[in-house]
């Protein structure tokens, strides 16, 4: 894996992914003010907190999206904030996968190609690319939608062809900003349920921004985030117990 | 949980529909009301005998078999009645003005104490609890569902208090302790 060569030796490590002490500004607007969040393989955390303490702006962070200011982000037990950008695309492309709050799907296209689409720019075979994107389609309950442009969809049907989307590349990691933050409680709980039955059959790990504790319940851990900094709900717990 | 039925109302709805043995009953019970607390058997026979000294119930004759359950129930006038009754009656809105939440929290601030951490302590119960029913309800029937749903719904409106109090901790500090 050449992406990684630049980085930081290797250190002992017993989590998949790791925010230590993160800063990062937005100009004079403070976003992260030192937090710290280890997730391991296969776990699935639920990142929950107030609108702007900074949930977002971590996750981007822990995803490779852009490093912190200070602080370090390991992944695999590599600095992942320590690589230049091209390789943290690289990273990105090959071991993440990514949800957002609208899809963002591309519209004139079809289902097929929307999922195939990352596949696609990764340069495999066109044939290929197809056949996997097709192979997700019925495991999304979106079987005999392949043909239709997203436009088209309903806001439920389209966060399933995100999810497919994500999940094609069989990343190790699935980053979820608010994945049913546009949905209704229903369609909502469908694309959970999915992401969470799919993410444990795969031994995928996920990440998930969501201000819902109905939706951070399907996690295995939640933890709060405020004023950019994380609070871990089972060590508050740990602490309370006399 | 917070769906507590009556048990002699039920009983009555469930005869409702027909005539019953009281092992049919609790049957009906447990499959639908009684899933994180059995009905014992002691208690289906001890209230049809209510009802029926107060004439809400008829026990029909013994019929020939081996056991002692052998008779059916029935419902009466009165007890159709007292059943539609109290199934046109809305139940009390639950949530009252004063929880037991907010009386937590008050005293903490006015006692100086760490109410966030409270609150964070109890947002953790809250969502410990919330992972097992959605755990139920991922792998259970819809009626376990629909029931694992009442719990969410009414847990989720907690949390929801426990944010918006949590961000007015500071302004309801101040207050708590000059008044
Ligand atoms: N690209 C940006 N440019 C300038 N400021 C930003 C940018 N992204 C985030 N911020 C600021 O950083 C802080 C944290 O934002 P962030 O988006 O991480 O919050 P959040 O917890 O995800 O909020 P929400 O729940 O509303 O999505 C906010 O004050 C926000 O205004
Ligand atoms: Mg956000």
């Amino acid at each position: 894996m050449t992406y990684l060569t630049n980085a930081a030796a290797p250190r002992a490590h017993s989590y998949l992914i790791e925010a230590r002490d993160a800063h990062k500004s937005f100009g004079q607007t403070p976003a992260l003010a030192g937090a710290t969040l280890t997730v391991s393989g296969g776990e699935i955390m639920a990142i929950m907190g107030p609108s702007g303490s900074g949930k977002s702006t971590l996750l981007h962070c822990m995803a490779g999206i852009f490093p912190p200011d200070a602080g370090e982000i390991w992944f695999r037990g590599r600095r992942l904030d320590a690589l230049d950008d091209a390789e943290r695309t690289e990273l990105r492309r090959t071991a993440f996968g990514f949800v957002f709050q609208f899809g963002q799907l591309v519209p004139e296209l079809t289902v097929a190609d929307n999922i195939a689409l990352p596949l696609l720019l990764s340069k495999a075979g066109r044939k290929a690319a197809y056949a996997a994107a097709n192979d997700w389609l019925p495991r999304l309950g979106i079987g005999g939608l392949g043909r239709r442009r997203t436009g088209e969809l309903s806001g439920g049907q389209a966060q399933r062809v995100a999810l497919a989307r994500a999940l094609v590349g069989r990343p190790e990691i699935v980053f979820a900003d608010e994945p049913t933050g546009s949905l209704d409680t229903l369609a909502g709980e469908m694309v959970m349920d999915l992401l969470v039955g799919i993410a444990r059959e795969e031994g995928a790990t996920v990440i998930l921004v969501t201000h819902d504790s109905r939706v951070a319940a399907y996690a295995d851990r939640q933890v709060l985030v405020r004023d950019g900094r994380v609070t871990d709900l089972a060590e508050v717990t740990a602490r309370a117990t006399p | 949980m917070v769906l507590v039925v009556t048990v002699p109302l039920t009983l009555l709805g469930l005869l409702e529909r027909e005539p019953s043995h009281g092992y049919e009953l609790k049957r009906a019970y447990d499959s639908y009301f009684g899933r994180d607390k059995p009905l014992p058997f002691g208690q289906v026979y001890a209230t049809l005998a209510r009802l029926a000294r107060d004439g809400k119930v008829t026990e029909g004759e013994a019929e020939p078999g081996a056991g002692p359950d052998r008779k059916r129930y029935a419902i009466t006038e009165l007890g159709a009645r007292e059943f539609d009754s109290w199934l046109a009656t809305p139940i009390e809105p639950e949530p009252r003005l004063q929880s037991l939440l907010f009386a937590k929290v008050v005293l903490a601030l006015m006692l100086g104490r760490p109410a966030e951490t409270y609150l964070d302590t109890q947002r953790a119960a809250h969502l410990r609890r919330m992972r097992e029913l959605t755990e139920i309800k991922r792998n259970g029937s819809l009626v376990d569902a629909l029931l694992a749903d009442h719990g969410l719904f009414h847990l989720d409106a907690d949390i929801r208090w426990i944010d918006v109090t949590a961000a007015r901790l500071r302004t309801l500090a101040e207050m708590v302790r000059t008044t």
